[in-house]
């Protein structure tokens, strides 16, 4: 980041310094275009954050305001009463609880079993390499809604269909390949001379590993796990499918959606979107490197 | 010692991945087709097809999935190329606008679904904003179950408005690839912005619209929440009416032709997009 971040080039302290009306003309017109630049800039951070500002205020609004018309843009009241209303619903507080469950298992899960494949594509030629980094992207290619119906039968016979276990293993499904991508990419950010040092002063690979090549890779991963626990935390489309009784709050939420108040279905909205508003902004400076890369 | 250590090591660190998306990936796939082909005894029929082509919401769903992925796609690629030309303009505070235009790959398609209706709904934002500045003077339904038009506009901004910021970040990671050489000899042979993006930046980053078209038409033909949060009953998709037929019908076959139905439409997706941009072959993958 730091190399988009200096602003102008150097040329323009030469340019303003000349007198010729040619160049000054052409530095009048460098401005201006910075200045549509920036008019830009801002235009598309209000049409992403405006929509964020409504749903805010509708959601600390008192119900009747909720209920409200016309809805005033700089709102005059402050209140808890719609959060609280959605939060002592029935069925939500369990149901976010599960989804936390769900979103922690789950990264846990496709971590212990997707790290080492992603070590073993950053760290090792072996034959067969590239061919399991396509089968791995191309997984990809596949569409939530092919898995999780064969799934909901096969966990109908395994008898943990209805639980966050079935939520839990789909959705570590979805994220492996993911964090396979994603951990490689990282591993083969930790230059291999600091692993091959420990080694020959007499580290085991495993200690090697450890204590050499583990510090340095964990920002990444812990990136990637916040990652991973905000697609979890946001699926819905699984979690509809394999779940009756026990949802997870984006299933819950949507199985009640046509049938629930207003003011439930904003609070809601809210309480979906604010964690994962944090987590990216936890995670802002790796967005680029986590995704950018795996995407290429 | 170390040689024949190092000979086994990777495919024992990759079995786990393997064994996992063997079981909760190849296994459902075939199992999907499984369901799609076979009637409840186990013998091969396209009664599932038959029943699904017949129903009345199945070309509804088909033709509004259609109409979503053809009206989003372009929208979506226009706002990320401005989003990313914008980043890479080496403005001031570019870690903050990066920053800003990510912040929708957090929010699911539910939240973003809800956060629309707070817009578009009849005492939404919208008609008060409206009937604030004079143009409305009482409130417009827009999302009407008669007006289609209106819904699939509600859609495609509320799509438009999530899924953009990682069509975003590809981009930019793929313009920052691009050598600021490149961009110095157009400036040194005057090319306007225009010529810049047309001649320099779209051709250069060919590989990373390609993943992003792909990546994006995937995703798309999943529509789902979105489509059930601000349109209800009104309109339907493929994936809602696979929802649908699984849950509401509990015909989990029909369900699995709808998601047969997906995956070949997307793969068919994919392989045009392979096809129609083709890209050097060190940049794939």
């Amino acid at each position: 980041m730091t190399s988009v971040a200096r602003d102008l080039p150097a040329s323009p302290g030469v340019e303003t310094r000349s007198i010729g009306g040619h160049r000054r003309a052409r530095v009048r017109r460098r401005l201006f275009s910075r200045g549509l630049l920036y008019v830009a800039a801002t235009g598309l951070a209000l049409w992403v954050l405006a929509p964020i500002y409504l749903i805010t205020i509708t959601a600390f609004s008192p119900r009747p305001v909720v209920y409200g018309y016309p809805k005033e843009v700089i709102p005059s009241q402050f209140s808890t009463d719609t959060i609280s209303f959605f939060a002592n619903a029935t069925g939500v507080l369990p149901s976010l609880w599960r989804s936390v469950l769900v979103a922690v298992v789950t990264l846990v899960a496709s971590t212990i079993i997707g790290a080492p494949a992603g070590y073993a594509i950053a760290r090792f030629a072996f034959r067969g390499r590239n061919a399991f980094r396509l089968t791995v992207l191309s997984t990809r290619a596949f569409p939530i809604v092919i898995l999780s119906i064969p799934l909901a039968v096969t966990f109908i016979d395994w008898g943990i269909y209805d639980t966050v276990w079935s939520v839990a293993l789909m959705h570590t499904a979805l994220a492996l390949p993911f964090t396979i991508l994603i951990t490689s990419s990282i591993f083969v950010g930790v230059p291999k001379d600091l692993e091959e040092a420990a080694l020959t002063l007499g580290c085991t690979p495993a200690t090697a590993f450890l204590r050499v090549v583990l510090p340095l890779a964990l920002p990444g991963l812990a990136a990637a796990s916040i990652f991973t626990f905000v697609l979890s935390w946001n699926e819905v489309f699984a979690a509809v499918i394999l779940t009756l009784r026990e949802r997870t709050l984006p299933a819950l939420v949507l199985s009640q959606l046509n049938d629930s108040p207003i003011p439930f279905r904003f609070a809601a909205a809210w309480f979906m979107m604010a964690p994962s508003l944090l987590f990216i902004f936890v995670i802002r400076r790796y967005l680029l490197g986590l995704w950018g890369r795996v995407s290429r | 010692m170390r040689a024949q250590r190092l000979g086994w090591a990777p495919y024992a660190l990759l079995l786990p991945s393997l064994a996992f998306l063997a079981v909760f990936f190849a296994v459902p796939m075939v199992r999907a087709f499984g369901l799609a082909f076979r009637d409840a005894g186990g013998d091969w029929t396209l009664a599932s097809w038959r029943t699904m082509v017949d129903d009345a919401g199945f070309r509804e769903a088909l033709r509004t999935t259609l109409i979503l992925i053809v009206l989003i796609i372009p929208v979506q690629f226009v706002l990320a190329m401005a989003m990313a030309l914008v980043v890479n303009a080496r403005l001031k505070w570019s870690g903050l606008w990066l920053y800003v235009y990510a912040i929708p790959l957090g929010i699911s398609e539910l939240a973003a679904g809800i956060i629309w209706l707070a817009i578009f709904d009849r005492q939404g934002w919208l008609n008060s904003i409206l009937e604030g500045i004079g143009i409305l003077d009482r409130p417009f339904i827009f999302l009407n179950y008669q007006e289609r038009g209106w819904l699939i506009f509600a859609i495609v901004l509320a799509e438009a408005w999530r899924a953009t910021s990682i069509i975003m970040i590809i981009l930019v990671a793929g313009l920052q690839g691009i050598p600021r050489d490149f961009f110095e000899a157009a400036d040194v042979f005057g090319a306007t912005t225009w010529q810049k993006v047309r001649r320099v930046i779209l051709p250069m980053l060919r590989p990373s619209v390609q993943v992003a078209l792909i990546l994006r038409t995937i995703l798309a033909f999943q529509a789902f929440a979105v489509v059930i949060a601000l349109a209800g009953s009104g309109t339907t998709v493929l994936s809602a009416e696979a929802y649908r037929w699984y849950y509401t019908i509990r015909d989990s076959h029909v369900a699995a032709a709808y998601a047969a139905l997906i995956l070949l439409l997307s793969v068919a997706c994919t392989v045009l997009f392979l096809v129609l941009l083709p890209t050097r072959e060190e940049q794939m993958g």
